[in-house]
């Protein structure tokens, strides 16, 4: 369970985030949506401990996020950024060993050996796995982080916007592989989403943020009506029934 | 090891074809052969370049007293070449691990400039004989110490406040010590020609600046801060991804960055302090021992650097000794030989 209370963070007068109070069940997929600048990825990111909160207390599994030890933390939270960038040259495997470094401190037992091949297979990485990150590309490179995350092996698991520049089929891939892990791994994944139909077909659960608050917290069909999404992102949204769910038409 | 280098589908191969996937920083058998080559072709050259240091041009018969003499009083010069070496490449290598960026070197944080401010402004205000007043066990301590504490300052200052971050830290100590370079420049002017000219020999990075007196202190300082830094190689592989991911990772990374910037401005300042600037050394051989060790892995890259280092300066010191009879200045003919040497290995393989 992720709790968030009294979340305060004060960029300028102007904007501000909060306060926010959240709580997010254990087990799924929960998505966060809202338009631009809403301070989605900042609520993220202070659960990933990232950055700082102003006021307020965020527990992870019962852990306050701002206090608990960084270490500990990395076996019960592991958090993905949006834009990353290494200056080293790493392989995939490579990569996704320094997933176990909370665990094994650097040096890989065979156990970690292993769980760094279940990663790989799981986001079907196997033959990708000796190749430099520079020889891949965009949505490769992207499960190959997602593969470090899950190697991590962390109950919850915080992405901000892993659909980012990936083509439809490469979303609609790493959704999948992120509902599987939801699934069979029993991770809870929260998730910052920009494409509301993705986040009514694949989440649980979805949370609407606007001007720094929490506006709608539901499952997906309690979100996906026109009204809500109306409200949410200050656009007409109509939802129709699609062959697979509900679909948001907002264009 | 039956290890093969062809793309075979591992699945499909049996067990014991492929022992076991491994994650480990020499992937394949092929890199390993590649990188213990290097490192017997940089040791060799580093025995033959020492040997020849010490026993090139000796007057005397080979085995007589007055030649173990002579080889002796050169070993001086190969134990602050040693010093020097580590200092340089373990210091660069790490500050380039912390601060993200690949194509710095911790000399641009003001410590040569905040050096040669403090021999200039000895020249500038007691005249030649400031140079001598600068030499000595304590003028050294105390001079590594006020570039340690320099550095300190400004490391601890701008990486704790709310806005700390790396990129202005870079930017104002550049900042810094062009300003102290321009202090430095506008006392030379004022300087007579024989003043500017003694002056100038302690610019250059010269081995033969190095007084044998300060090696008491100076040894256990690189050895301790270079030791230090190759303890924890690993927790530098994961600084090396930088904030958010280390943090993800469980690293305290402010507190870790802070801790290897200490232990490089220690080394920098021993170096410094010890032969002068030397800015496109550290720069120079961090960027060979990547391309050398060709992993990420800071249990190699950081002992390839330091021989790398002691090979490039000990190579340079013996032509300059030996050939063009300019003892000691080697910061020329390494940046002379180092450029060229650095660019085609970087046209070659077209990466950093």
């Amino acid at each position: 369970m992720i709790t968030l209370t009294g979340v305060r963070k004060d960029y300028n007068s102007d904007v501000v985030i909060g306060p926010v109070d959240l709580t997010i069940p254990e087990g799924g997929v929960t998505a966060l949506v809202g338009p631009n600048g809403a301070g989605k990825s900042t609520l993220l990111t202070m659960a990933g401990r990232l950055l700082g909160l102003d006021s307020g207390t965020i527990e992870i599994a019962g852990y306050d996020v701002t206090r608990t030890d960084s270490k500990d933390l990395a076996k019960i939270v592991s958090i993905l950024r949006q834009e990353n960038h290494f200056i080293t040259r790493l392989t995939v495997r490579q990569l996704v060993a320094f997933g176990r470094f909370p665990h094994s401190k650097g040096r890989l037992t065979t156990t970690d050996e292993e769980v760094v091949s279940q990663a790989i297979d799981f986001l079907g990485l196997s033959d990708l796995e000796d190749r430099y990150l520079d020889q891949l590309s965009g949505g490769q490179r992207q499960r190959a982080y997602v593969a470090m995350v899950l190697s991590q092996d962390t109950e919850y698991i915080l992405l901000d916007e892993p659909l980012n520049n990936l083509d439809m089929r490469h979303s609609v891939q790493m959704m999948q592989h992120l509902r599987r892990a939801a699934e069979e791994l029993e991770r809870t994944i929260v998730i910052v989403l920009h494409d509301i139909n993705f986040a009514g077909h694949y989440a649980d659960r979805i949370c609407a943020v606007k001007d720094g608050a929490v506006v709608e917290f539901g499952t997906a069909s309690e979100i996906l009506t026109d009204e809500v999404l109306t409200r949410v992102f200050d656009t007409p949204v109509t939802v129709i029934e699609g062959p697979n769910g509900p679909l948001a038409v907002y264009y | 090891m039956a290890e093969t280098t062809t793309p075979s589908p591992r699945r499909s191969a049996p067990a014991t074809a492929r022992p076991e996937r491994s994650s480990r920083s020499l992937p394949t058998r092929r890199s390993r052969i590649r990188y213990w080559t290097i490192v017997g072709v940089l040791s060799a050259l580093a025995a033959g370049f020492g040997f020849g240091l010490l026993t090139w041009d000796n007057p005397m018969p080979v085995g007589s007293d007055g030649f173990w003499r002579i080889a002796e009083m050169r070993s001086t010069n190969l134990v602050v070449i040693a010093v020097v070496a580590i200092c340089q490449s373990i210091a660069t290598v790490s500050f380039q691990t912390v601060t993200g960026n690949r194509i710095i070197t911790p000399s641009i944080m003001g410590f040569e400039a905040l050096y040669v401010a403090v021999q200039t402004a000895g020249v500038y205000f007691i005249g030649v004989a400031g140079v001598v007043a600068l030499q000595g066990l304590p003028q050294f301590m105390l001079q590594t110490a006020v570039m340690i504490g320099f550095a300190m300052v400004l490391y601890g200052w701008l990486l704790s406040g709310r806005y700390a971050n790396l990129q202005v830290m870079l930017l104002i100590g550049i900042v810094i010590g062009g300003g102290l370079a321009s202090v430095s420049t506008f006392m030379q002017r004022l300087l007579t020609p024989s003043e500017f000219d003694v002056l100038a020999a302690r610019l250059f990075g010269n081995i033969a600046n190095a007084d044998a007196s300060y090696l008491p202190v100076a040894i256990p300082l690189c050895l301790v801060a270079a030791g230090l830094l190759l303890v924890s190689s690993r927790r530098l592989d994961i600084v090396a991804l930088g904030r958010d991911a280390s943090t993800s990772l469980g690293m305290n990374h402010r507190k870790e960055t802070i801790r290897v910037l200490f232990l490089v401005s220690i080394l920098m300042a021993v170096s410094t302090a010890l032969v002068g600037p030397m800015t496109f050394l550290g720069f120079l051989v961090a960027t060979l021992a990547y391309q050398f060790a060709d992993t990420h892995d800071h249990r190699y890259v950081l002992p390839l650097s330091a021989l790398t280092c002691f090979v490039v300066l000990s190579g340079a010191y013996f032509v300059m000794r030996n050939i063009f009879y300019a003892q000691g200045v080697v910061s020329i003919i390494i940046e002379l030989v180092g450029g060229v040497v650095f660019l085609f290995v970087i046209l070659r393989k077209g990466r950093l």
